[in-house]
């Protein structure tokens, strides 16, 4: 056997130990991002959860403004800090639209007593099918759509203060 | 002493639960009454990926959107609807990532390929083999 082959196996070996400290030192993004970024948004009809907030559907979508539409619900934690930055965000002129998760109309209604509501619409999405259809695959996200409802932008996880000019310029360019 | 302040505080503290309180969907834990309906629903969610128990199947995890994804293959399967428009339609949204059975675009070639070389330098080798054992 020549020594070039005698040292194969080990050659092998450490292409192996060098593949897994790689991936180990740099973990692969789990996130799985929507395939329906600029694409429509699917049509909808969501339900109103609370009485004095009026329903949400994809035709409010399509209104010549962009708009930020957020996938929150009560039950999730990292929203109750989002929120805080949606209120922001909306002080800044933001329209911003509500899909409330998995959750309760009194529920939901504590909720945003308790952190602030920054909503101009909400629709109750009980089983996550509008969230399936979306292409999101967790609470909270938030999707920017133009004015033509189509979606330009997809932020996974919650929205915290350092993300505000991101979203700001993402709403700036689906102008 | 803070270290173990700390470790008191953490047993009594109470996990929070990242879970709604809604009951699952209908069809989340239940069968079809049709079962051929009910065994095609099957073929299809052991093939798709839980988007939160990542590695599992959503026929086997039991995460909440997971649930309301089982809901919504055994809805469409009862509608009538062919399982491979379903997972057309969830690939749409979600990629390739969302099904478990390898497609045929370029990024799986070496997939569909390894078998074939593996198999054509084991002849290889082997015939090297046979030579030298022919020749005395």
């Amino acid at each position: 056997m020549s020594r070039a082959v005698r040292f194969a196996p080990l050659a092998l070996l450490l292409l192996v130990i060098a593949g897994l400290v790689w991936r180990l030192s740099t973990p692969a993004d789990t996130n799985v991002r929507s395939r329906l970024a600029g694409k429509p948004v699917p049509a909808f009809n969501l339900a109103a959860p609370l009485p004095g907030k009026p329903a949400f559907s994809s035709r409010d979508l399509a209104m010549g403004r962009p708009r930020l539409v957020n996938i929150f619900a009560s039950w999730c934690v990292p929203c109750i800090t989002e929120v805080k930055v949606l209120k922001q965000l909306q002080s800044r002129g933001v329209a911003i639209d509500g899909i409330a998760i998995r959750d309760r109309a009194g529920d939901i209604a504590a909720f945003l007593a308790r952190n602030g509501d920054p909503y101009a619409r909400i629709g109750s999405d009980e089983q996550s099918a509008l969230q399936i259809a979306l292409g999101s695959s967790g609470v909270p996200e938030s999707f920017v759509v133009d004015g033509r409802g189509i979606i330009r932008y997809q932020h996974i996880g919650a929205v915290e203060a350092a993300d505000v000019p991101l979203i700001l310029s993402q709403l700036e360019q689906a102008r | 002493m803070k270290a173990l302040l700390v470790a008191i505080a953490m047993l009594i503290a109470a996990p929070a639960l990242a879970d709604s309180s809604l009951p699952p969907a209908y069809w989340a834990y239940r069968q079809l009454p049709n079962a051929s309906q009910e065994a095609r629903a099957q073929r299809l969610m052991a093939e798709l990926r839980c988007l939160v128990c990542q590695g599992q199947s959503i026929a086997d995890s039991d995460a909440e959107l997971a649930a309301d994804m089982r809901d919504l293959v055994r809805r469409r399967i009862a509608d009538g609807e062919q399982p491979a428009a379903i997972r057309a339609w969830l690939i749409e949204r979600y990629g390739t990532w969302i099904s478990y059975r390898p497609t045929a675009e370029p990024a799986t070639w070496p997939l569909w390929l390894a078998p074939i070389a593996l198999l054509a330098i084991g002849l290889l080798l082997l015939r090297k083999r046979i030579r030298t054992r022919a020749r005395p």
